[in-house]
């Protein structure tokens, strides 16, 4: 049915204030007054290399943006967190609960093991610190889709904490070089998601579908590192592919695995971190960084004609291309949280800690957890930079689409040709074509064989590069024809009769006495413009580089 | 009916109380104001309704405050009774589910095999209003008033 609807009225999620609040939150005296000062310096250093920052207004005020992302991924697993109901996209509406999902009573929670290792792996990749011991909570709010009236959490003391994520901003408007910034991880916890609630307004109800209540969430709450849109959106983007990668969460925004909330305040540098505003309902990376971008020049523009920020929670309408308020009668949320009495503490264990005598199936070993974390994203790209010889920017775009680093692996597996040339093929011509006609990798109409076969002609000099683009094309119409067929069809062979090209330019040379003239002076005009009359003689078929040097050479 | 429910409120609610600190609490034993009753009951969707009720409430509180006079410098917090036992942990198979029909039956209204609820939250009428009754279409699992199910089951 329909993509999760978002909560007109009511509580919905907010950004926690209860526990001990230390320094991370917007719009509070840092208790910590050093924590606050560097976060300052890292932003006035965010405000230099962005291009994209919101260009300063007339008036010559220059405003930091401070922009805090809370993320929830849906953990990948077959069962629930605390039940063995199934986990599942699409399926008959309320078909995948259990009587515990559905909080009828005398139920009980027990914990999924393959949630907390999708934790602890998630926690590894980010560079955390893993708590071996952590405790689940109850979050209290009344909403339809949320049967228990509670939410089990991890707010108190969550399995992971303190990490970073690294990723790449391109500095300069040409996109050229890139530089690599930091975002803190504040903490990792796991935690139930909610049924869904479709809205019918026309009938004036609510219809519940309880499919989607208690499947594992692994909530990643990051730091206010960032300052635009563009920069959250990257680092969603890098945590999409870490997640992906590890297998923990298949992270797909469109499918409601992957949700994003920001939370957005501007100040003046050097002044105290201004209201913050939470900006709700994201639901794809494109309309994540326009929300956030629109939200900052919201505030600007507010703040500069008098008024004032509200601490309220907005949605992106992407029709209207804006952030609007929701609904929110409410007010500061209090969730009332106390320690979930149904669950003892959760201990993990390393090497040196293992307990004797316990069967292994109850027991989470973070070492073997780490030895066994598959290959991430930041070394793949080193990884590729290190063989191919190409620029981290390459990497990046061959990471970023998706399907399009198997694609480059199976051309480089089948073609003899070098790794730059490859390179260059992928990112440039076939992604050019894939954008320009709205494809994704997989639709591509050219298969990694197809392009194998034509870089081979290539590089084996049978075809100059402009056959080859011509070759492209034709491939790109999907017939099933390999290259070396079109350039059969088409007669694009090279000329490899050295001889005969040799007299073809002799013969231009003297047909065109002027123009030779013209090039013995040093006007590189005339010789592009013998080369194009040579390669008209030859219908094509000569390399233009090659009759360079034999007009070169003959005219010495 | 309001008596009821605020029985069986004080029963189950005294738990959560005293657990943790929020905005609405208050120190020692002194007379409860309006925004705090009207904080709670929005809270926890429960009417306090009588004046006798919240002198029960300051009553409660006024004995569970015994509790701070142990000396408790230095002891670490006990946040469970089952502290030192293990946390089961459940192997990731499918075992349950697939009995719509049987939890829709628990509901009086369903439309094609969801439950229904009222549309968006439900938030009470504020103190100053006359009329106070409780919502009369309660469905079981619309997370919308106080049935004395659910008391029970928390």
């Amino acid at each position: 049915m329909a993509a999760p609807i978002l909560r007109w009225v009511g509580p919905g999620k907010r950004w926690a204030l209860a526990w001990v609040d230390s320094s991370s939150s917007h719009r509070r005296v840092s208790p910590n007054g050093s924590a606050s000062h560097r976060m300052r310096e890292q932003r006035s250093v965010a405000q230099q290399s962005l291009h994209t920052a919101p260009k300063p207004r007339k008036g010559g005020h220059k405003w930091a943006a401070v922009v805090g992302l809370e993320v929830h991924a849906q953990i990948s697993s077959n069962s629930k967190l605390f039940s063995g109901s199934q986990v599942s996209f699409a399926a008959p509406p309320n078909s995948l609960v259990s009587f515990f999902d559905a909080s009828l009573p005398g139920t009980l929670p027990v914990l999924n093991r393959r949630c907390v290792e999708a934790a602890v792996m998630t926690g590894l990749a980010l560079n955390c610190h893993i708590n071996k011991k952590s405790l689940f909570d109850r979050k209290h709010y009344f909403y339809a889709d949320l049967p228990a009236g509670y939410q089990i959490t991890q707010q108190r003391l969550p399995i992971a904490v303190r990490g970073s994520l690294t990723y790449g901003v391109f500095v300069g408007n040409k996109r050229s070089h890139m530089a690599t910034k930091t975002v803190r991880i504040k903490q990792i916890q796991l935690e139930q998601d909610s049924g869904k609630s479709l809205h019918d307004d026309l009938r004036s109800q609510t219809l519940i579908d309880l499919n989607r209540a208690g499947v594992g969430l692994l909530e990643m709450v990051l730091e206010p590192d960032l300052s635009c849109g563009e920069e959250a959106a990257t680092v969603v983007r890098e945590l999409q592919l870490i997640l992906q990668a590890l297998g923990t969460s298949k992270a797909n925004m469109a499918e409601g695995q992957l949700r994003v909330d920001a939370n957005i305040s501007v100040h003046q540098p050097g002044e105290p971190l201004g209201i913050r505003t939470e900006v709700k309902n994201l639901n794809s990376i494109r309309f994540l960084a326009r929300a956030i971008d629109h939200e900052i020049q919201r505030q600007i523009s507010e703040l500069e004609s008098g008024g004032v920020i509200l601490n309220e929670t907005r949605s992106f309408d992407h029709r209207l291309g804006c952030t609007v308020p929701m609904r929110d009668k409410e007010g500061k949320q209090d969730y009332r949280f106390m320690p979930e009495p149904n669950l003892p503490p959760l201990v993990l264990y390393d090497t040196a800690s293992l307990p004797v005598g316990v069967e292994p199936q109850q027991v989470i070993n973070i070492d073997q957890i780490r030895d066994t974390l598959p290959e991430l994203p930041r070394v793949t790209r080193e990884r590729l930079v290190r063989e191919y010889g190409m620029l981290p920017e390459h990497s990046f775009t061959l990471l970023n689409e998706v399907g399009l680093l198997q694609f480059f692996q199976s051309v480089m597996k089948e073609t003899r040709a070098e790794p730059k040339k490859v390179t260059s093929w992928v990112l440039n011509v076939l992604l050019g074509y894939l954008k320009q006609h709205n494809l994704a990798v997989n639709e591509s109409p050219i298969t990694p064989s197809a392009l194998a076969g034509l870089l081979d002609l290539l590089d084996s000099k049978a075809i100059s590069s402009s056959a080859a683009k011509e070759v492209f094309e034709e491939l790109w119409k999907g017939k099933a024809k390999t290259a070396a067929q079109i350039v059969s069809e088409k007669q694009l062979e090279l000329m490899q009769d050295q001889e005969a090209l040799e007299q073809l330019c002799q013969a231009t040379m003297e047909g065109h006495p002027q123009v030779v003239t013209d090039m013995k002076t040093g006007n590189p005009k005339a010789i592009n413009k013998l080369i194009g009359l040579v390669r008209k003689a030859t219908l094509n078929r000569a390399d233009p580089a090659v009759i360079k040097n034999i007009l070169e050479r003959l005219s010495a | 009916m309001w008596a009821r429910a605020v029985w069986l409120a004080f029963r189950s609610g005294l738990g959560g109380c005293q657990a943790f600190s929020t905005k609405a609490n208050f120190q020692g034993s002194g007379p409860i104001t309006v925004e705090v009753i009207e904080h709670l009951e929005r809270l926890a969707l429960v009417d306090f309704g009588s004046r006798e009720a919240v002198a029960r409430l300051e009553k409660a509180i006024a004995f569970a405050d015994r509790l701070r006079a142990v000396d408790t410098d230095g002891v670490e917090p006990m946040e469970s009774v089952l502290e030192d036992r293990c946390l089961y942990l459940r192997s990731d198979k499918v075992a349950e589910g697939n009995c719509a029909e049987e939890l829709l039956q628990n509901s009086h209204q369903v439309v094609e095999e969801y439950f229904v609820a009222p549309p968006g939250n439900i938030s009470l009428p504020t103190l100053g209003e006359q009329e106070r009754t409780l919502p009369t279409q309660l469905s079981s699992y619309s997370g919308k008033g106080v049935s004395c199910e659910h008391m029970k089951a928390q």
